[in-house]
């Protein structure tokens, strides 16, 4: 076989090999829709209910819009975030638990492809349980899209991020305690306030500066762009820094896969 | 080219335990070859290191001339292990496990769809197809790991204790599959708790205790070593005296049975007719233990230890 024809091969060999697990992370996604797509739905509805038209209205105008359709990109990606984070987490540790990542790691799949594969994974029940959400905030209210690329880029990068940064926690989860303390403790607490709820505007200076060492806050302002064309900071600085966790922790994934972290004896 | 080539490997755990400390083996392709050793000799680790599960501090492995620190993906895809402890998903179905392991070997979903239909019925696992793996009984659950490690249909294939838990009759049916899997070509290593299924099965054989090889070579050469048998003797009658069997050991364990013990050149109708001279009825015999595992006691020192197998 000729050089070219063996990374033909191999490159053949790949993608039967991501589309697989692909495959896999869907179908559980599916099968357990009960868990995985229905909840964020209701979690959803109910938040649109109590700040969007109970307490929304009383609230009047934000960055030019009403409430609701202020809050309604925020809600769709911290549904985003916690889906792509709790998939992968879930999934991962789970394998590893259950010691059916054995099924992966001795075959020829190669390390970065593992990561990326769970990665895809949390990206689809990401995208999907954002379809979820998007849909339920459609019947609440009229969503205006400002840039459709620049809304599909930001959704996209912060699935990535989390996608990551579940997997990065499975590695070191040692029981299903583990799993939950990072979204309890750390990740809910920046999603709340990373600017779902409300403009940074409003808060005190002190706070405000705060709240730029939040990368949530970036996220969601560059999404709420796309669809509204309002942001509380540079749309260009959040998506260097959506970028630039992507590739670290991208990086720091493999090099985990690499070593053996969690994994390997 | 050897199917494995193991040179100088060395694992020391993170807690300071050394399981391997420079083994060197060679199994030749198409060999069916036997792995044993008491618990904890380093066994599993072996085998973890062949199938990178376990990371190794020295030493090399080549499988099929495939270095697994530089060709770790060729190497792999010519390997199909049986692992010890169940590990497939328990919530997939029986065919989902299999398709989807031929997935991650790269194999095209129509070949992985037709490959799984021809190992599960070789297995007798058809019928359950559509059954979620936590279902199964213990016997199909390893036979579905047997299934899941040839639907790539590996050049080696290694099972660590493939027939822990499994009753007899289905403990010979997996003889059966795999010796016809090794007579097409496969080559196989086996780790088992059951020595007679090693001395049935396997042509050569390498024993590991401390983490090192102790004897190496052909299942008949390592048998010949053995020089004595102890049998038991089950009399019609209960004795009066003791049994006089001058250059046998006989040792009496109740009043209707003694152990005998022959060394290799003794004639064991030497023993029959000085019984009958005594007249003392030989009614059963049967070994009082198997012979390999009786020659395994003697090379790890360690009589009266438990069989080889476990987790090591």
């Amino acid at each position: 076989m000729s050089g070219a024809d063996a990374v033909a091969s191999r490159a053949r060999t790949d993608w039967i090999g991501f589309r697989t697990m692909v495959l896999r992370e869907f179908s559980r996604i599916t099968r357990i829709w009960g868990q995985t797509l229905v909840p964020p739905g209701v979690t959803a509805t109910l938040y649109f209910i109590i700040f969007g038209s109970l307490i929304g209205t009383r609230i009047g105008k934000m960055g030019g819009y009403d409430y609701m359709q202020y809050i309604a990109p925020g809600l769709i990606m911290m549904s985003v975030i916690t889906n792509s984070y709790g998939n992968v987490v879930s999934s991962f540790f789970g394998a590893r638990f259950g010691k059916h990542i054995e099924e992966i790691l001795v075959s020829p799949l190669p390390n970065w492809l593992v990561v990326i594969g769970y990665m895809a994974g949390g990206i689809v029940r990401g995208l999907l349980v954002g379809l979820v959400v998007t849909a339920v905030a459609l019947f609440f209210t009229h969503l205006h899209v400002n840039n459709g690329p620049l809304i599909l880029a930001a959704v996209l990068l912060t699935s990535i991020v989390f996608s990551l940064g579940g997997f990065i926690n499975a590695v070191f989860a040692k029981n299903f305690d583990h799993i939950s303390w990072f979204p309890t403790f750390i990740l809910t607490p920046l999603t709340y306030l990373g600017g779902v709820f409300y403009s940074i505007e409003l808060l005190p200076p002190w706070a405000r500066a705060v709240s730029h060492a939040n990368p949530i806050l970036y996220m969601v302002n560059s999404f709420r762009y796309g669809f509204l064309g309002v942001s509380d900071v540079d749309v260009r600085l959040s998506f260097a820094i959506m970028s630039a966790f992507a590739v670290g922790l991208f990086g720091i994934a493999v090099w985990l896969m690499e070593k053996g972290v969690g994994i390997r004896e | 080219m050897h199917a494995l080539s193991i040179r100088q490997l060395t694992k020391t755990y993170g807690n300071g335990v050394q399981a391997l400390k420079g083994i060197d083996l060679d199994v030749d392709q198409g060999d069916f070859f036997a792995l044993l050793g008491p618990n904890g000799a380093g066994k599993t680790t072996t085998i973890g290191i062949i199938t990178s599960l376990v990371n190794k501090s020295g030493g090399t492995v080549s499988v099929f001339g495939h270095d697994i620190d530089r060709d770790i993906g060729a190497a792999k895809s010519c390997i199909g292990i049986v692992p010890q402890e169940i590990n497939f998903n328990q919530f997939e179905s029986v065919e989902t496990i299999l398709v989807n392991q031929a997935g991650f070997y790269g194999i095209p979903r129509a070949l992985a769809r037709e490959r799984t239909e021809r190992y599960l019925k070789q297995l007798q696992l058809w019928e359950k197809r559509r059954a979620v793996a936590r279902s199964l009984s213990g016997g199909m659950k390893r036979r579905l790991m047997i299934a899941r490690a040839l639907v790539h249909e590996p050049r080696l294939l290694i099972l660590d204790e493939p027939t822990a838990g499994v009753d007899i009759e289905i403990r010979r049916t997996m003889w059966e599959f795999l010796r016809q899997t090794n007579e097409r070509g496969v080559t196989i290593i086996l780790t088992t708790h059951y020595l007679e299924e090693a001395e049935n099965l396997c042509r050569n054989v390498a024993i590991i205790d401390k983490g090192r090889i102790i004897e190496n070579d052909l299942m008949s050469n390592v048998l010949r070593k053995l020089q004595t048998e102890i049998f038991v003797l089950n009399l019609r009658e209960p004795l009066r005296g003791e049994p006089n069997l001058p250059g046998f050991g006989v040792t009496r364990v109740d009043d209707r049975t003694v152990e005998v013990e022959v060394s290799s050149g003794q004639s064991i109708n030497d023993i029959f007719i000085r019984l009958a001279a005594q007249g003392i009825d030989v009614v059963s015999m049967r070994n009082k233990v198997n012979r390999l595992e009786e020659l395994f006691m003697r090379l790890v020192g360690r009589a009266g230890a438990p069989a080889v197998g476990g987790q090591s």
